[in-house]
């Protein structure tokens, strides 16, 4: 039988899901061809404000790559919005003239956002909140600085309004009701939202009204209906959606507040279905994730054979995006005779919780602060179960209920029933997920998240997904990335991100903002961030020299017994009689015990009292000899061999690129130790395949390989690719080095970093696009400007003084002068 | 000894808190002894021998926290008040009595005897 034709008006997260199903339960039904009006594949738009706030990428939520598309045969016209569906043709035509003909149609046309027409409206710099394009929009207006007026406090608007805000602009809300979010939150939980946001720095306006965008231009400002202007270079309308309906009523199709469909999700014409923010099933729309989904996969039962899948409405539960706010509300929780409230409030901890019963039943709940009960009484609600029984312990929550079950969030994830929902957004109940892994031997969060999509959309019920699979694989299961040390749960590549994020400039700030445990850090977490503000600021951070291992902060290896090793620099392996000489005087005259030539082609001098170093290093300076940095998390050498000028085998100049690398890189400071090599033919004399990055001089140019190691771990390099010049050379190892400097975990060596994030991903954004090579390389550069200088010279001249003479001295004959003896009172 | 009979002229002034970074630490020579002499964030001031109690690493040339120092050479963590290793190892390195009178410090040579007692 020959394959059906499926046709999809739109790529939003209800078709992909869609798709999904259908692909699973019938892999060969359909031939797939998707109009996306935006230019991009599927992401996952309830994740934007994460992205608008820096705490994600967009890659990070895109949905369906573009492997996907190719792995299911999937034809997707990108930017393609479509004009029209000839129903007596079956056929499909879009903007440019593309034309698909289909046995079944999918309309998933979502929504638009509504834009109040008040007078300056269509001025430059008003945005809707609504997809890609718009939060580009706002991070191109946040560059610029300045206020961001968002009109409409709901979910959208405040998360528009926090990520602004997070991005450095002052940020105004305006509302049109007395409080916050009405629709999801009751009065009192909306004050402490507003006091909370508040006390972030914006400011809220209810009760406002806007009568007017003003400017010539631009948006250069917002007035109110009692005459207030307000300055503005940004203004966010984030009001409220409407469906897209235009094109499902030109084409005949029944439409109400959106496109009429049967509980099946099918249109008046029944060989077109309709799922999204688009579709009115019994008389209702939708616009959070859950009940979207839910009719994707209805509309994907009855596209894959005979279904008796239906659609039923069900109440679901509301949590806002902003980092720190924990908010849930679910039900209905407006107030009637025939209700009754319980109420508990904890001004102190700003927590705040009401259940709403109705005949003994649950019917709403909201909650801010403490919002680990919402999923419980959101199952008290969905069961429908009578709670007089426990009707004076109920706002206290689960762990207070019969049953022995205490305060430990494990215990009350065992106590849920199977049927128990974990994952709001995609709709998975426990029991799926304990089936899931069992079944196919999950062990990992990602495994889970892959198999099961919990905790894959907006991830806030990841901690519960983990207490399932703790409870399910016992003591076998290894929780996810542990924190940085005892002083933060939270992961390094989480506190990056959030440096970045939240712009926060200083150890204390990062400390006091990301919740540390500890008041000062610890011996792990301080030279971490110290690294992570320096890499991230440069020219502006100031070095913690106290947050630094004893080796950085005094420019010199520590022995076993307290003494230093020194390592000058000798560029690409090169010295000189003058150099040697120098070296030998400095051995004698210090009476260093022993000389060492390293594996890196430098001079070890072993044994330097600390006292001596900064005498050592004036003789070593002296002679043209500068720090080697042989104890620094930053480039250490750069290994060559003689290359063309002498081997009757080399064929570049090898050890001049090694000098020049050497000399672009020195000084920058790393993640954890980076070593180079360049070798001049393929023999590699130079070892260069077992290198951090490796250069092979080949007749045609040279080969760049990176993420070797030798040290604990033996791993050969990966090759990523062949360039021309020696000026590619150089552009590229400062690009790579630059972006592990961004990403890289303190102390994870290029290898580990590499094979974290993907050696595709590396070559990508090194070797293929060039743009991106550019600006790393620019970054690099930036960087380097604020730390090429020799540390060996600065201490010579004095800096740090203190760290190599005692504070005082007693009891040797010598009568020290800083030594004062003096009586106690 | 103790600390009541210690002979009172046992105080020395070995400079003042400015001299000795935040979080860091300066040493005292005393003959054949060294005395690391280490600053708080919060402006407190400890003195231990400069030997950790495992491998007679220096103790100041760590990473001062909390209280603590992180010994340079295996990352025993030391506490500063009692000079002993905290956590699962043990030991303990010599502590010495030590005094700001405004921003002076004065240290008594005699060491502690062990606290706890």
């Amino acid at each position: 039988m020959s394959k059906q034709r499926l046709v999809i008006i739109g790529n939003g997260m209800a078709p992909g899901r869609l798709l999904e199903h259908l692909f699973e339960a019938a892999p060969d039904a359909y031939d797939v061809t998707i109009f996306n009006a935006e230019p991009r594949v599927n992401y996952d738009r309830i994740m934007l404000s994460p992205v608008l706030s820096g705490e994600k990428t967009f890659e990070d939520i895109i949905i369906h790559g573009d492997a996907w598309y190719e792995g299911h045969g999937i034809t997707l016209h990108r930017g393609e919005k479509v004009t029209g569906i000839d129903r007596e043709a079956r056929i499909v035509t879009g903007a440019s003239g593309i034309t698909a003909a289909y046995d079944k149609l999918v309309i998933a046309t979502g929504s638009s956002p509504f834009i109040i027409p008040v007078p300056g409206h269509k001025l430059p710099g008003v945005l809707a909140y609504r997809d890609l394009d718009d939060v580009d929009g706002m991070l191109r207006a946040a560059d610029r600085g300045g206020r961001a007026v968002v009109i409409g406090g709901g979910l959208l608007g405040l998360e528009a309004a926090a990520g602004l805000k997070s991005r450095g602009m002052d940020v105004t809300v305006l509302h049109l009701m007395p409080t916050l979010m009405e629709r999801q939150l009751d009065p009192a939980a909306g004050y402490l939202l507003q006091k909370e946001l508040e006390s972030r720095g914006i400011e809220v306006r209810c009760g406002a009204n806007t009568k007017a965008i003003l400017g010539e231009r631009e948006v250069e400002g917002v007035e109110l209906e009692d005459g207030t202007i307000i300055d503005a270079s940004l203004v966010v309308m984030a009001v409220g959606i409407r469906p897209a309906v235009d094109l499902a009523r030109e084409a005949g199709l029944e439409v109400g507040r959106g496109i009429q469909t049967d509980f099946a999700m099918r249109t008046s014409d029944p060989d077109i279905f309709s799922v999204g923010e688009c579709a009115e099933v019994d008389g209702r729309v939708y616009g959070l994730v859950a009940p979207l989904y839910q009719m994707a996969k209805v509309a994907a039962e009855h596209l894959s054979g005979v279904s008796e899948a239906a659609f039923t409405h069900a109440e679901t539960p509301t949590k806002l995006k902003v980092t720190g706010i924990n908010l849930y509300s679910v039900g209905d929780f407006g107030d009637g005779p025939d209700r009754e409230d319980v109420v508990l409030r904890d001004a102190a901890r700003g927590s705040y919780r009401r259940v709403i019963l109705q005949d003994n039943r649950v019917i709403g709940a909201v909650l801010y602060g403490d919002v680990a009960d919402g999923m419980w009484y959101n199952e008290l609600l969905k069961s429908g179960e009578d709670v007089s029984k426990m009707r004076d312990t109920l706002i206290f929550g689960q762990a207070h209920q019969g049953g022995g079950v205490a305060a430990d969030p494990l215990a009350a994830v065992a106590n849920l029933s199977d049927d128990a929902e974990i994952c709001g957004c995609n709709g998975i109940c426990k029991g799926k997920i304990v089936q899931a892994i069992n079944e196919k031997g999950l062990t990992s969060l990602g495994e889970v998240r892959a198999h099961t999509k919990a905790s894959a959309s907006c991830g806030t019920c990841t901690g519960l997904v983990e207490a399932v699979m703790a409870l399910t694989l016992g003591d076998t299961f290894a929780k996810k990335a542990e924190g940085m040390c005892g002083c933060t749960d939270l992961g390094h590549g989480e506190v990056r991100r959030l440096i970045k994020a939240q712009g926060l400039k200083s150890i204390p700030a990062v400390m006091q903002e990301l919740e540390w445990k500890s008041s000062h850090g610890c011996a792990k977490c301080r030279p971490a961030l110290n690294y992570y503000l320096l890499s991230d600021w440069p020219g502006e951070y100031k070095d913690d020299q106290q947050s630094r291992f004893i080796n950085e902060r005094v420019h010199a290896n520590i022995q076993k017994d307290g003494t230093y090793s020194v390592v000058p620099r000798m560029w690409g392996g090169m010295t000189s009689s003058d150099e040697l000489r120098a070296i030998a005087d400095v051995v004698d005259k210090f009476a260093i015990p022993d000389v060492k030539v390293t594996g890196g082609q430098r001079i070890d001098l072993l044994g330097v009292k600390k006292a001596d170093l900064p005498a050592v290093w004036a003789d070593l300076n002296a002679a043209g000899l500068v720090s080697g940095h042989a104890y620094a998390k930053g480039l250490r050498t750069v290994k060559t061999c003689v290359g063309s000028t002498w081997c009757r085998f080399g064929t570049q100049d090898s050890t001049g690129l090694g000098i020049k690398l050497e000399k672009f890189l020195w000084g920058s400071w790393t993640p954890a130790k980076v070593k180079l090599a360049v070798t001049g033919c393929p023999r590699n004399c130079a070892e260069a395949t077992c290198k951090d990055i490796g250069v092979i001089c080949v007749e045609s140019g040279y080969e760049i390989v990176y993420g070797g190691a030798a040290g604990l771990h033996i791993q050969g390099t990966t090759k990523l690719g062949t360039v021309a010049t020696e000026e590619e050379v150089i552009e590229i190892a400062a690009a790579m080095t630059q972006m592990y400097r961004e990403q890289g975990f303190y102390l994870e060596r290029i290898y580990k970093w590499a094979d974290r994030v993907g050696y595709d991903t590396v070559k990508a954004a090194i070797l293929d696009d060039l743009e991106s090579r550019r600006a790393y390389y620019e970054r690099f550069v930036l960087s380097q400007k604020f730390s090429q200088s020799d540390p060996w010279s600065e201490r010579v001249s004095g800096v740090d003084k203190h760290e190599f003479k005692p504070l005082a001295v007693f009891g040797e004959d010598l009568a020290p002068a800083t030594a004062k003896v003096e009586p106690a009172e | 000894m103790n600390a009541l009979t210690r002979d009172t002229n046992a105080w020395r002034l070995i400079g003042s808190i400015d001299d000795i970074p935040s979080q860091g630490a300066r040493c005292v020579k005393n003959g054949e002894t060294t005395i690391a002499v280490f600053r708080t964030a919060d402006d407190r001031v400890f003195a231990l021998e400069d030997k950790c109690p495992h491998k007679n690493g220096p103790l100041s040339q760590g990473i001062v926290h909390d209280g603590c120092v992180t010994c340079p050479l295996h990352n025993w963590v030391i506490s500063l008040e009692t000079g002993a290793a905290t956590g699962a190892d043990e030991g303990r390195t010599a502590s010495f009595p030590v005094r700001l009178d405004g921003r002076d410090i004065y240290l008594n040579l005699e060491p502690n005897l062990e606290m706890g007692a």
